[in-house]
C-alpha cells in the first residue's frame, strides 16, 4: 500500500470521527442533573437498609442473628430480647453504614423479611459516625416490599395474642390426658 | 480386640463388639443419628442410623440395618452411601419433621442444633407435608430450663438421661402417637440438680438454657474460653462463652477423666456472680470516718497498696481455696512463706490436711471421677456427694450399674445395648453402702443406708476396716452394726474394683480416717488384686492448691509478734466465713487491711484498702482438684476498668515496694518460681501449653468461623475497630484468625464440618467417649506411695449417745445455697429452698415441735432462730444445719445446742 493510500485513510478516520462526535450534539441527554434532578430507581436497588414492621404493626426482626452472620463485612451487630409474652426482637441493633457494601445478603438471610434494603441510596456523610445507624434510625413504620408476612402466624411459638395452635396450619394443643386412640 | 470392617469398600479398624454407629463416627464417618448418646447407648429407637449391611462378600443385595444396633464383626461389610439407605434415612428425618416448627429464628438451639445437622446431612431440604401439625403446651420448668415442646422429635433422650441415667424422677414421657409429650406430670421445677444437661442432651430446641435466654447470643458468635468450673472441689472442666464483654454461658467441656460430657446445675448456671452488678469494680480506699470507700485510680491504688506493704516483717498474707494457685503464690512472694496462712477455717486445714496426709502417703488409688462409674462396690461415709460434689453423686449412681453391666456381658450382651442391659438387671443395683447423719439423693439405689453421727459412722469404718484386716483396730460394743460392717466387708472384697468414698463436708476428721482405713485394709485383704480406691472431695475448687503451697493454718496468726501496725493481706476471701467474727476483728484490730476480691462482703466492708480483682473468667490461672488433678483455666472476658487479675495486682505491688530484687513480671514467670519452690507443683505446666506457645507461629482463637459484628460492636463508641485485646497469659487469641485443630492442646469449643451441634465432640475423640485427641485432661500432682505400710488411726472415737435436751448440730451441705459464689446468681438464689434445721421427726415431737416452726437454737456461741423441718430419715439426738445459712454466722460443728421453740 502506497504512502498517498494510507493519508487518505487517516484523514477521513478523522473527518469520520468529527462527524460522530458532532452528531453527538443533538442526541438525548443521559445525565441526569443530580441533585435537582433524580432518576427513579428500581424497587430492587440495593441502597440504605430499613427494618420494617409485620402488617399487624409489631417488629418484624426476631433477633435471630442470621443477617449479622450473612454479613461478609460483619457491619451488622444486634442484641436479641424477650418480652415477657415470648415474643422475640432486637433489644438493640446497629448497621455500621460506613463498612455496609450493600451487597444484600442479610436481606437474603433474613426468615423473616424485617430486615431490606431500599431505593435510597443516599447516604453521603461528612463524619462517619452519623452513618452508624441504630434500631430508631433503621425501623420504618410499614412492611416494606413484602406486605402480607407475618413470621409469627407461621412459627410455633406462642407470644401475646398468639396462643398455641393458632399459627397457619396447626391443630389445637394436644390433650395428652386423653385415652382416644 | 481390634477387628476389620468395610464401610463402603474401605477397612477400618474398630473395636469388636462395638456397636456400628458408634465405630463409624470413631473413624469420622458421618451418619446421621438421634436417639444414640455416648452416655446413654442404644436403643434403636429413631431408626435414623440406617446404613445398608451384606452378608458375605458375593451378597450384593444387603439388607437395611440400624447401625446402633448391631455389632462390629471381623468382615462385616456395610455401606452408608447406598442409594437405599440414603432414601431411608431421609425419609426419617422427613417423617420427624412432619410436626416440627417453624421456629428455628426465635430457637435458642438453632445454629448448634443437631436436629439441623442432621436434617442437611441426610439433604431433607423441602418439606412435602402440607396437612397440620400438632402442637403442644409448654411447662414451666423452673429458673433453668426452658421448656418448648413444639419442636420434639421424640427421641426419648431426655427422659434416658433424666430417669435413667442421673435418677431423676419427675420427667417423664406421656401420650401416644402425636400426643407424645415430655416433661413434668405438672408445671414446677425439675428437681434433678443434673437438669442443665438436658439443654445438650436434648438434640433439639424443647430443652434449653432459661439463663442464656437473657442475655442471646448464637454458638456462632460466642467467644469461647476453655475453663475449669469452680463451684466445688471437682474441678469439672467447662467452656466459657463471652459476648460483648459479658460472660453469657457455661456449657461442658469434655475431660475423659474428670466429667465426662456432663456438668451440675451449679456449674452451668452459677454463673452469674460473674455478670453481676455487686462486683467491685474500683479500687477504694476508706476515708478517715471508716465507713466510706473512695474510689481512687488504679496507679493510685498500687502507690496506696506499694507503701502499705513496705515493710516485709510486719505483713500477713492470708489466701484463699477459691483463688488460683498463681494468685496464691504471688501473695506467698510478697509477704514470705514465714507470714502466708491458708485462708481456710481452722476445721477446714485440718481436714484438707487429713485428706492430703491419706492421699500421699497411703497405699491406696484415688480414681479419677470418670473412673468412678466402673467401681462395682462402694462405701459412702460421712456426707451426701450431691450436694457438696454433685458430679460425684451422678458418678456412683453409674457405679451401681456396674455388677448389672458385667452380669450383662456373661449373658452376651455388650453394655452399650442400654435397655436390654437395663431390662436384665430390673431394679437390683450393685453394692452402694451408704453411712450417713441425714438422708442423701443416693438412698434410692443404695443397698443399705445407715443414720448415725459422725463419729458412729467413722466406727462403722473401722469395724469394716478389722473386718478386711485383723490389724486394724477392733471397734468395741458396736451392737447391731458389727453385722453390716462384717456384710460391707464382705461386698467390698468380693467387688473386681471396690471404691470408699467420704470427704470434708462431713466434718469430721475421724470419718476421713475411717474411710482411708478401710481402703487401707482393702489393700491388704485384695494382696495382689489393683488397689482398693478412696475418693475423697474437699471443701473449694483449690483447696488442694492451697494446701500444697504449705499455708500455715489461720489460728497460728496469734503468734504473730502483738502490737498495732503491720497489713493484713487477704485474697478473695471472706474471713468471716471462716473463722467466729470476735476472732476475725481481734486478728484485724491495729491492722491495716487489703483485701483483694471481686465481690462484697463484710471482710471488704473492713478493708482499708479494696483492689477489684477478677473473677475465674478474667484471668488465667491454675486449680488443682480434689484428686489432686492441676488444671487450667483462661481469661474468656477481658476485665474492664480498674479490674486486674489479683496476681497482677500483688506482682505490680512486689515491684514497686522492692524494685532492687528480681521479681516474676508475669504469669508465666510466676509459675516458673513456684515450679521451683515446689517440684510437686513443676509438672503442671511442663506441657508446651505455655503462654508463648504458638502453632505455626499462631494462636488458637476463641471466636468462631462465623463470628459476627466485628465492625459494629463497637461503632457506637468509635467508628475505627478496636485492636483486638491481647492476653498475654495464654496460647488464646481474642480473634477468628489462628490455628484450629482438633489436635491442639486447647479446643476452645466443639464445630466440625456438618457438625454444629455439641455432639460435633466425637471428632475430637479417639474414639467416641475416649480422650480426645488433643486437649488437656490436666497433670495429677499426688501419686500414693504404693509400698507404704498399712497404718490405722490409734483413737476410736466414742459412740455417740444422744443427750438430753441438746443435740448435736452438724453440717448440712446443700447444692443451690451451699456455695459462696453460685449463691449470688439470680438463678441459683430462685432455686436456693429456705434454710431449715433438719431433725429427726421424733426428736421434733419430743420437744412438741411441728414442720415448719420457728425454733431458736441455743449454744455456748450464741442463738440464733431457723424454721424446722422433721424427716424419719435422720440420725437421732442430731440436728442438721445447713451451712451459709443467712443471719447465722461462723460456727464451728459439730456443736452441742439446744433447741426452743419461738412460734408456730
Amino acid at each position: 500500500m502506497g504512502d498517498e493510500d494510507s493519508k487518505a485513510t487517516a484523514m477521513i478516520s478523522i473527518l469520520h470521527s468529527l462527524w460522530r462526535v458532532l452528531r453527538h450534539t443533538f442526541d438525548r441527554r443521559v445525565t441526569v442533573q443530580y441533585p435537582e434532578e433524580r432518576r427513579v430507581m428500581a424497587p430492587r436497588t440495593r441502597g440504605r437498609i430499613v427494618l420494617t414492621l409485620d402488617p399487624d404493626g409489631g417488629e418484624r426482626c426476631v433477633g435471630c442473628y442470621l443477617c449479622a452472620a450473612a454479613c461478609p463485612v460483619d457491619c451488622i451487630a444486634l442484641q436479641a430480647t424477650e418480652d415477657e409474652t415470648g415474643r422475640r426482637s432486637a433489644e438493640w441493633f446497629r448497621i455500621n453504614f460506613s463498612r455496609c457494601i450493600f451487597c444484600g445478603y442479610c436481606e437474603e438471610a433474613c426468615p423473616t423479611y424485617a430486615i431490606q434494603l431500599t431505593p435510597d441510596i443516599e447516604l453521603g456523610e461528612y463524619h462517619r459516625p452519623n452513618l452508624v445507624y441504630e434500631k430508631e434510625h433503621l425501623l420504618i413504620s410499614g412492611p416494606g416490599k413484602y406486605p402480607g408476612y407475618n413470621y409469627y402466624h407461621v412459627a410455633g411459638l406462642s407470644i401475646g395474642g398468639k396462643d398455641k395452635g393458632e399459627a397457619a396450619a396447626e391443630r389445637p394443643p394436644v390433650d395428652v390426658r386423653t385415652l382416644l386412640p | 480386640m481390634r477387628v476389620k470392617i468395610t464401610v463402603d469398600g474401605k477397612s477400618y479398624e474398630v473395636e469388636q463388639g462395638d456397636n456400628l454407629l458408634r465405630a463409624c463416627l470413631s473413624n469420622g464417618l458421618d451418619l446421621p443419628y438421634f436417639c444414640w448418646h455416648p452416655i446413654l447407648g442404644s436403643v434403636g429407637s429413631c431408626r435414623q442410623c440406617a446404613v445398608k449391611s451384606y452378608q458375605d462378600d458375593d451378597d450384593t443385595e444387603g439388607k437395611i440395618v440400624m447401625a446402633c444396633m448391631e455389632s462390629s464383626n471381623e468382615g462385616c461389610r456395610i455401606s452408608i452411601d447406598d442409594p437405599e439407605a440414603k432414601r431411608f434415612r431421609a425419609q426419617i428425618i422427613e417423617w420427624l419433621m412432619i410436626n416440627h416448627p417453624h421456629d428455628c429464628a426465635v430457637c435458642d438451639e438453632g445454629g448448634e442444633c443437631h436436629l439441623q445437622d442432621m436434617t442437611v446431612m441426610t439433604g431433607h431440604d423441602s418439606r412435602r407435608y402440607r396437612f397440620t401439625k400438632s402442637t403442644h403446651r409448654n411447662q414451666d420448668l423452673g429458673p433453668f430450663i426452658n421448656h418448648e415442646m413444639n419442636r420434639c422429635i421424640t427421641c426419648y433422650r431426655c427422659v434416658r438421661y433424666y430417669r435413667d441415667y442421673a435418677g431423676g424422677k419427675d420427667l417423664d414421657a406421656f401420650g401416644v402417637h402425636d400426643r407424645m409429650y415430655f416433661g413434668r406430670q405438672e408445671d414446677g421445677t425439675l428437681e434433678s440438680p443434673f437438669s442443665g444437661n438436658l439443654v445438650e442432651v436434648c438434640p433439639t430446641g424443647v430443652f434449653t438454657d432459661k439463663t442464656f435466654k437473657q442475655h442471646y447470643t448464637r454458638k456462632w458468635d460466642l467467644q469461647s474460653t476453655p475453663s475449669v468450673c469452680v463451684h466445688c472441689s471437682l474441678g469439672c472442666n467447662t467452656i466459657l462463652g463471652e459476648r460483648y464483654g459479658g460472660l453469657r454461658r457455661v456449657l461442658n467441656r469434655y475431660n475423659a477423666d474428670v466429667n465426662g460430657y456432663l456438668i451440675c446445675d451449679r456449674g452451668r448456671f452459677g454463673y452469674g456472680f460473674v455478670n453481676s452488678d455487686q462486683r467491685i469494680s474500683e479500687a477504694g480506699v476508706r476515708i478517715a470516718d471508716g465507713c466510706t470507700l473512695e474510689s481512687i485510680d488504679s496507679d493510685v491504688a498500687v502507690r496506696r497498696f506499694t507503701s502499705l506493704i513496705k515493710n516485709k516483717e510486719s505483713l500477713i498474707g492470708i489466701g484463699s481455696p477459691r483463688a488460683s494457685l498463681e494468685a496464691n503464690f504471688a501473695l506467698r512472694q510478697l509477704v514470705g512463706k514465714e507470714n502466708f496462712y491458708s485462708g481456710a477455717s481452722a476445721q477446714e486445714f485440718e481436714l484438707v490436711a487429713t485428706v492430703v496426709d491419706a492421699m500421699r502417703n497411703g497405699s491406696t488409688q484415688t480414681p479419677s471421677l470418670r473412673q468412678i462409674e466402673s467401681a462395682d462396690a462402694v462405701l459412702l461415709l460421712g456426707e451426701d456427694p450431691t450436694a457438696s460434689a454433685p458430679l460425684l453423686s451422678l458418678a456412683l449412681r453409674q457405679s451401681t450399674r456396674q455388677q448389672s453391666i458385667l452380669e450383662a456381658a456373661k449373658a452376651g450382651i455388650p453394655m452399650w445395648q442400654d435397655a436390654a442391659v437395663r431390662g436384665l438387671a430390673q431394679d437390683s443395683h450393685g453394692p452402694l453402702f451408704i453411712a450417713t447423719p441425714a438422708a442423701t439423693a443416693l438412698d434410692d439405689i443404695a443397698s443399705e443406708t445407715v443414720r448415725a453421727a459422725p463419729d458412729d459412722v467413722a466406727r462403722l469404718g473401722l469395724a469394716v476396716a478389722h473386718e478386711l484386716d485383723p490389724k486394724a483396730p477392733r471397734v468395741v460394743k458396736l451392737g447391731a452394726r458389727l453385722k453390716l460392717a462384717k456384710r460391707i466387708a464382705a461386698a467390698l472384697l468380693a467387688a473386681e474394683q471396690p471404691l470408699v468414698v467420704a470427704g470434708t463436708a462431713s466434718g469430721s476428721k475421724a470419718v476421713i480416717q475411717a474411710a482411708a482405713a478401710v481402703a487401707t485394709a482393702l489393700g491388704v485383704a485384695r494382696a495382689k488384686a489393683a488397689a482398693p480406691w478412696l475418693f475423697l472431695t474437699l471443701p473449694e475448687c483449690n483447696s488442694m492448691g492451697l494446701a500444697l503451697l504449705n499455708a500455715k493454718p489461720l489460728a497460728e496468726i496469734k503468734q504473730q509478734p502483738k502490737g498495732r501496725g503491720g497489713s493484713v493481706i487477704v485474697l478473695e476471701n471472706n474471713l468471716y466465713r471462716r473463722a467466729k467474727a470476735e476472732q476475725v476483728d481481734a486478728l484485724l484490730d491495729g491492722k491495716t487491711l487489703v483485701v483483694l476480691d471481686h465481690v462484697q462482703h463484710p471482710t471488704v466492708d473492713r478493708a482499708r484498702l479494696v483492689l477489684p480483682a477478677a473473677t475465674f473468667a478474667e484471668t488465667s490461672g491454675t486449680l488443682v482438684n480434689n484428686e489432686g488433678r492441676a488444671q487450667e483455666f483462661h481469661t474468656a472476658v477481658m476485665p474492664t476498668g480498674a479490674i486486674r487479675p489479683s496476681h497482677g495486682w500483688l506482682l505490680s505491688g512486689l515491684t514497686a515496694c522492692r524494685p532492687d530484687e528480681k521479681h516474676a513480671l508475669s504469669l508465666e514467670d510466676l509459675r516458673a518460681a513456684c515450679a521451683a519452690e515446689f517440684p510437686e507443683l513443676a509438672s503442671t505446666w511442663l506441657s508446651d501449653e505455655s503462654p508463648t506457645l504458638r502453632y505455626a507461629k499462631e494462636k488458637v482463637p476463641r471466636a468462631s468461623f462465623r463470628a459476627s459484628g466485628r465492625t459494629a460492636m463497637h461503632a457506637n463508641v468509635s467508628v475505627h475497630e478496636p485492636t483486638p485485646p491481647e492476653d498475654p497469659d495464654s496460647a488464646l487469641a481474642f480473634s477468628m484468625e489462628g490455628f484450629r485443630d482438633p489436635d491442639a492442646q486447647l479446643i476452645p469449643s466443639y464445630w466440625a464440618p456438618g457438625w454444629n451441634s455439641v455432639q460435633a465432640l466425637s471428632k475430637f475423640q479417639f474414639e467416641v467417649g475416649g480422650p480426645m485427641r488433643g486437649g488437656k485432661p490436666g497433670v495429677r500432682l499426688i501419686q500414693p506411695c504404693k509400698d507404704a505400710p498399712p497404718s490405722y488411726p490409734d483413737e476410736i472415737p466414742a459412740a455417740f449417745a444422744a443427750r438430753e435436751g441438746e443435740w448435736l448440730l452438724l453440717p448440712l451441705s446443700r447444692v443451690f445455697g451451699g456455695e459462696e459464689l453460685s449463691s449470688m446468681d439470680p438463678a441459683i438464689q430462685v432455686r436456693t429452698s429456705q434454710a431449715q434445721l433438719l431433725l429427726h421427726e421424733d426428736d421434733g415431737l419430743s420437744l412438741g415441735l411441728s414442720e415448719g416452726d420457728i425454733v431458736e437454737i441455743q449454744s455456748e456461741v450464741g442463738s440464733f432462730s431457723l424454721p424446722v423441718a422433721m424427716r424419719k430419715n435422720v440420725c437421732r439426738g442430731v440436728a442438721m444445719l445447713p451451712l451459709d445459712t443467712p443471719g447465722v454466722g461462723f460456727l464451728q460443728l459439730p456443736l452441742y445446742a439446744s433447741i426452743r421453740r419461738v412460734s408456730g
